[in-house]
């Protein structure tokens, strides 16, 4: 066994035990982790089974095994950030309707004006 | 709506615009018999409290949403209190209080689902800049080629809508230019949207914030999102 295959043996094996333990500690929510988990799998299988990673990259018609091992990486980023964006878009439409509902609702517990700002607990209103 | 008269708000959304939304408060509550419900934007200055104090209704949004979200909460208000009819007009005092009434007639009349007041027909004498000309042009032949609707004033933020209107604009309102986009969905829900010529001054106090780049990058996503809305499922 070379040192390359030790060291990408040993990253990969990090990589999947930070996720597994992150999502212990629920610092990172399942549905998030899944992703991660699944690339740091395919990493260490790769790194364990290299003449796999040579019949798959001769398979698709790549000479050069390791500019397929980029491909994937690369891939598996790209699928990473459109995750991401998604994840924030979802959370940028809920942030939106809480403060519209916090507006209304504001208003209704007191219908004659509703309470102004700067008797509620608003980090953002503390202007000095 | 029998016997009883249609219920009418208007919705002014406000950012930053302490110096204008006292005045056009009052004038409302002086020259109209509308409610009147201000949304503040999320502003850090004394709007709400000016529009408090003049007399209006005050939604106060915990952060800044942009206008589209703005506008959003007053539909939901208006929704929740069961009013027949929504004015919307700007904080700043572009628009002329005077011409409320004209826009509300053909929806009161159940001409109409949407009222927008054009300030390119009639007598007015508006000027813009020019890249602010040339984004009404674009967003005029955009509206114009993919809509049915013959529009000549395509951003402007003086209309009136419906009940039908005001629940579904409650649950799917564009964010930014909403006014270009909102034409895709009045098309897509088969509304009658007509044009009325309005009065529009130059803003009475403070700036557009619009700079050449920001106009550029407004132009693309409202582009976008338009042409992606004509496509949208709407649940």
């Amino acid at each position: 066994m070379n040192r390359v295959t030790l060291f990408s043996i040993c990253a990969s094996a990090a990589l999947l035990l930070y996720i597994l333990e992150m999502v212990r500690r629920r610092k990172l929510r399942e549905e998030y982790s899944i992703l991660w988990l699944f690339g740091s799998v395919v990493i260490l299988v790769l790194s364990l089974k290299q003449d796999w990673l040579v019949g798959i990259a001769h398979a698709v018609g790549i000479v050069y095994p390791p500019s397929f091992l980029f491909l994937v990486g690369i891939l598996f980023i790209l699928l990473i950030l459109i995750h991401f964006s998604i994840a924030i878009s979802k959370l940028h439409q809920m942030n939106k309707k809480m403060a519209q509902e916090i507006a209304l609702l504001r208003n209704l517990s007191l219908p004659s004006g509703g309470i102004p700002l700067e008797k509620t607990t608003d980090p953002g209103r503390m202007k000095g | 709506m029998e016997g009883t008269p249609p219920r009418i708000l208007v919705v002014i959304p406000a950012y930053q615009e302490e110096r204008s939304i006292g005045g056009l408060v009052r004038s409302l509550r002086e020259r109209t018999p509308y409610d009147v419900l201000v949304v503040n934007d999320g502003s850090t200055d004394r709007t709400s409290e000016s529009a408090r104090e003049a007399g209006a209704t005050v939604l106060d949004l915990p952060c800044n949403l942009g206008i589209g979200g703005a506008v959003q909460t007053g539909f939901q208000y208006a929704r929740d209190r069961g009013y027949d009819t929504v004015v919307r007009i700007d904080g700043d005092g572009q628009h002329e209080v005077e011409d409320i009434p004209k826009v509300l007639e053909p929806i009161l009349a159940g001409r109409a689902d949407a009222v927008i007041g054009s300030r390119f027909l009639g007598e007015t004498e508006y000027r813009g800049s020019i890249p602010r000309i040339f984004g009404i042009r674009f967003f005029r032949l955009l509206v114009n080629a993919t809509t049915g609707y013959r529009v000549t004033d395509p951003t402007s933020g003086f209309f009136a809508i419906n009940r039908r209107l005001v629940e579904f604009y409650s649950d799917h309102y564009p964010s930014d230019y909403p006014e270009v986009d909102a034409y895709i969905l009045m098309h897509r829900l088969k509304a009658r949207a007509i044009e009325v010529p309005v009065r529009m001054y130059d803003r009475a106090e403070g700036k557009s914030s619009i700079t050449t780049f920001r106009a550029v990058y407004y132009m693309l996503k409202v582009t976008l999102s338009f042409l992606i809305n004509r496509i949208r499922r709407f649940g």
